[in-house]
């Protein structure tokens, strides 16, 4: 299985696209800590790199990158192996290349210019979230044969998940804006990968008093040991739940 | 006959006055108690007090003395008693410390209470565990000058304010030091005072607390990390310069609120890390120039009662939102400002944007609505959202606007 | 030592495979045929176990493959198109399977068809920049690497110019003559000729006849196999 892994890692980061990625992301990273005045605000700038660019990038490389080894695969598959450990070989290799390129790019300049807890948790999300669009990407790849199909599937679970997601909580929150829907909010997050990461990163920029009533909330929640841990959790849920159905589904997989 | 009577007694007063006399207090001194220092002493004596801890329940003042303590001397009022009551015009407190007055939540025991009299000066005392700190009733033409006050209790119920005016008039406030109290500062019916160079900071409700006080100013103070800022409400003329309200963050704490203003200045202050750097209310006809807004939540939170304000020169600087409204209906100028999220150009180059500038967002105006919606606070779908309202604004007031945006910021 | 017990495979609509048994016995060369589209790749992957049969199981030496993959230790795979990582090149993909495969009892790989190839000089050059035909040589070398019991063969000769194809066959021969498991399938008969020992002919996923190659010419009296094909899709 390490020898998998290893092949697979030194196939990705041979791949011009993580090589642009990275590239990109130290170029953005750098500039926003250069040109911005105070490493808070670069910070800010950043989030928006974490919480949008690395899922888009994460699960649209990896699914084009699947359906693109599925010849890889269906060598090894051949090969006296166990389909499990093929499956789990290429996600431990996508993941480790994809969150490489993260820290190289946005990790390191953080490390450098901003190491304060803000800093280290926007890393530490962005880390978790490069993990769980691949783990998802894995799920849309094995669902459909059909590699459009497939790159469709994810464009749009990306889109969900930092798009309409947040449109249907507001819809919602607007429906239901009599009632009150502030503890509902800290279950409904746990829904969306996306918006859980953002909610704990905000609430280590201190800026929880601005949310108001349902900030306080939030911060009695995330805030405390515990509810940080069940954050953690849930996001650790979102990684193996998409990986462990895509390899249910893959070991039944006619190649 | 009349007339030499009336001379010698003029003379004879005279003599009095001129030879007021110093009566000392203290375990080595003539007076072991400061209490009957006071009784022995005539209007105009000194009352020295020695060095030492004092533990005399409640002091009453009733002649116009000038106590002194040397070394700052202790009164201690055993968590029980008021300490010093002064019922007389004209004394001077200064150099003691008074310490540990009683708790009541039936009467309002202070360290030093002042009984509707004029022209008391207390002066360079230092107050520590004190219900209410000092507290004047009822004063004219008092001072009170370079005091620390320092308290430190957990809750509203268990602290007092730390310098309290009542029914005052022309107060004068300056130099104190004043944390751990409920209201730094209160000041209810107080006119034509000033308060100026204090500094009221980790107060557990409001730095300041300043109601039905026309006519006054405050200037260069300085209000940090208070539970909940400052408050000016229900007053007109106030006049606000040179002070900074900084630090103040919670759920519903802002730098400065006013409420029911009018006809008042807020300039020159700076506004600095707070929830919201000014929230105001029912506000009319104020001024609000040339002041900082720096790295607060709302810039400005300012709701559909307010009309007629000048708002203009100000820097607004790293704010979430610039301004925060609760209505569509803007009776309010905003121009002439600096926006440091301006996006627009300046072809003529007179260091005015050519275009307007809407300070509100449109995410400001869903959180206003819809407080709950704060969660999805820099998502990608609210950011997208305020772009496209600032290429086509449907929900943000349109009349809210800054027609001359300053390119750079104003040197302030 | 290959036994396929009432295998059916379903693609949606097309049953690809409908109850298939065979057995297939160490030392037997058996070419399967069919027209395209009978199943002959289905079945194959089937034993490979890159399709999951929906009925019916297939044993290797009396092991059932559906929780195994270590069996196929003994199988050498090549397959009708050769699909590789393109960014590797010959050497890297030589190197990989290797160290994949590698274990104690095959320390010594059998590269006579490498360097019979060629491609020993081609080793330097990544799989997108080969032709078809070299795609094949890459296969048909991956697939003796390791001395396998068993080869299965789709297609091999497809692509491949008649020195390489003449190259294979010999190759062929070879391993059978050393007790092997050989299973071919292919469009080209006459090249299966003096190769097998056994048929297979499957039609629409349905096996038809699996007979010896003596008994095929008895019962067509055709000495060519390609005739002997030929006369029993006519019999139908």
């Amino acid at each position: 299985m390490k020898k998998i892994t290893k092949y697979v890692i030194a196939d990705i980061l041979r791949n011009k696209i993580v090589i642009g990625y990275t590239a990109f992301l130290l170029v953005i990273s750098l500039s926003v800590f250069n040109l911005e005045d105070n490493s808070t605000k670069g910070l800010l700038s950043l989030l928006n790199i974490i919480l949008i660019i690395v899922p888009l990038v994460c699960i649209i490389f990896s699914t084009i990158y699947i359906y693109n080894s599925s010849e890889f695969v269906e060598l090894l598959v051949s090969q006296p192996l166990h389909r499990r450990n093929i499956w789990i070989s290429l996600f431990t290799g996508l993941v480790s290349s994809l969150a490489f390129a993260f820290f190289a790019g946005v990790g390191i300049p953080i490390i450098l210019y901003a190491p304060s807890a803000t800093g280290m948790i926007m890393l530490a999300m962005g880390l978790i979230l490069s993990v769980i669009f691949v783990a998802i990407a894995m799920l849309a790849a094995v669902i459909t044969r059909d590699k459009a199909k497939g790159i469709g599937i994810s464009i749009l679970l990306w889109l969900y998940f930092s798009l309409l997601f947040d449109g249907i909580v507001l819809f919602l929150l607007f429906q239901f804006q009599d009632y009150p829907l502030e503890k509902a909010m800290v279950v409904v997050s746990a829904f969306n990968p996306i918006d859980l990461g953002r909610i704990l990163i905000l609430l280590k920029m201190d800026i929880s008093a601005l949310m108001g009533y349902t900030g306080a909330i939030f911060k009695d929640f995330f805030g405390t040991g515990l509810g940080f841990s069940i954050s953690l959790a849930i996001l650790f849920l979102w990684m193996i739940i998409p990986t462990w159905l895509s390899l249910r589904k893959f070991n039944k997989k006619d190649l | 006959m009349r007339k030499k009577i009336f001379i010698s007694a003029c003379f004879f007063f005279a003599c009095i006055a001129v030879s007021a006399r110093v009566i000392k207090a203290g375990k080595h001194q003539a007076y072991p108690s400061i209490q009957q220092a006071i009784d022995a002493s005539v209007p105009g004596d000194t009352v020295w007090v020695e060095a030492g801890v004092y533990r005399e329940k409640n002091i009453v003042i009733k002649k116009s003395i000038f106590l002194s303590g040397d070394h700052y001397p202790v009164l201690d009022g055993e968590h029980h008693y008021e300490i010093l009551s002064v019922k007389a015009p004209n004394v001077t407190i200064k150099g003691f410390k008074l310490m540990n007055s009683g708790i009541s939540s039936l009467e309002d025991i202070a360290g030093l209470k002042i009984y509707n009299v004029s022209g008391v000066v207390v002066d360079s005392n230092i107050l520590q565990n004190t219900f209410f700190g000092i507290y004047v009733q009822g004063g004219k033409n008092c001072i009170i000058t370079n005091n620390q006050l320092k308290a430190s209790s957990q809750t509203e119920q268990q602290s007092g304010n730390g310098i309290h005016c009542w029914k005052c008039d022309s107060m004068q406030i300056t130099g104190n030091n004043i944390s751990g109290h409920r209201d730094g500062i209160y000041f209810e019916f107080v006119t034509n005072s000033i308060i100026w160079r204090n500094i009221s900071t980790h107060n557990i409700r409001y730095g300041l607390h300043f109601m039905f006080s026309n006519n006054d100013a405050y200037i260069t103070n300085v209000f940090q990390n208070n539970g909940a800022g400052v408050s000016v409400m229900f007053t007109r003329g106030v006049k606000m310069f040179n002070n900074r309200f900084e630090d103040n963050w919670g759920d519903g704490a802002f730098g400065l609120l006013l409420k029911e203003i009018s006809d008042s200045y807020v300039i020159g202050n700076k506004f600095i890390d707070n929830t919201s750097g000014i929230f105001m209310e029912g506000v009319s006809r104020v001024q609000i120039e040339r002041n900082e807004f720096k790295k607060n939540g709302w810039g400005m939170k300012i709701q559909a009662s307010c009309m007629d304000n000048k708002i203009a020169e100000n820097n607004f600087l790293a704010n979430t939102f610039d301004v925060g409204t609760n209505g569509s209906l803007v009776l309010n100028s905003f121009d002439g400002n600096y926006w440091d999220k301006y996006e627009g150009y300046d072809l003529n180059k007179d260091n005015r944007g050519d275009i307007p500038y809407h300070p509100v967002s449109l995410f400001s105006v869903i959180v206003e609505k819809n407080p709950p919606s704060m969660m999805l606070f820099r998502s990608f779908m609210t950011s997208l959202m305020d772009k496209a309202e600032k290429i086509l604004p449907s929900l943000t007031p349109e009349n809210l606007k800054d027609d001359f945006p300053y390119m750079k910021p104003l040197p302030l | 030592m290959i036994i396929a017990n009432n295998v059916s495979k379903r693609f949606s609509k097309l049953q690809a495979l409908n109850n298939v048994s065979v057995t297939c016995n160490r030392g037997e060369c058996i070419a399967l045929i069919g027209p395209n589209g009978s199943g002959k790749t289905t079945f194959i992957k089937s034993i490979l176990g890159m399709v999951v049969p929906d009925s019916g199981f297939i044993t290797f030496n009396g092991k059932n493959i559906s929780h195994d993959w270590l069996y196929r230790e003994q199988i050498g795979y090549m397959p009708q198109i050769g699909n590789y990582p393109e960014q590797m090149t010959i050497g890297q993909l030589f190197g990989m399977i290797k160290d994949i495969r590698k274990n104690k009892s095959n320390t010594n790989c059998d590269e006579e068809l490498i360097t019979a190839f060629g491609l020993d000089q081609l080793m330097h050059k990544r799989m997108r920049t080969l032709s078809g035909g070299t795609r094949q040589k890459v296969s048909a070398a991956l697939a003796f690497l390791f001395n396998p019991a068993v080869l299965i063969l789709d297609e091999p000769t497809a692509g491949l110019d008649p020195v390489a194809s003449e190259i294979l066959k010999e190759k062929i021969i070879n391993e059978k003559q050393k007790g092997k498991l050989i299973l071919i399938t292919s469009h080209i008969l006459s090249e299966l000729d003096g190769l097998v020992t056994q048929v297979i002919y499957m039609q629409d996923g349905s096996l038809v006849f699996h007979k010896t190659i003596e008994n095929l010419r008895k019962d067509t009296g055709e000495e060519k196999l390609a005739k002997a094909i030929a006369s029993v899709m006519q019999k139908k």
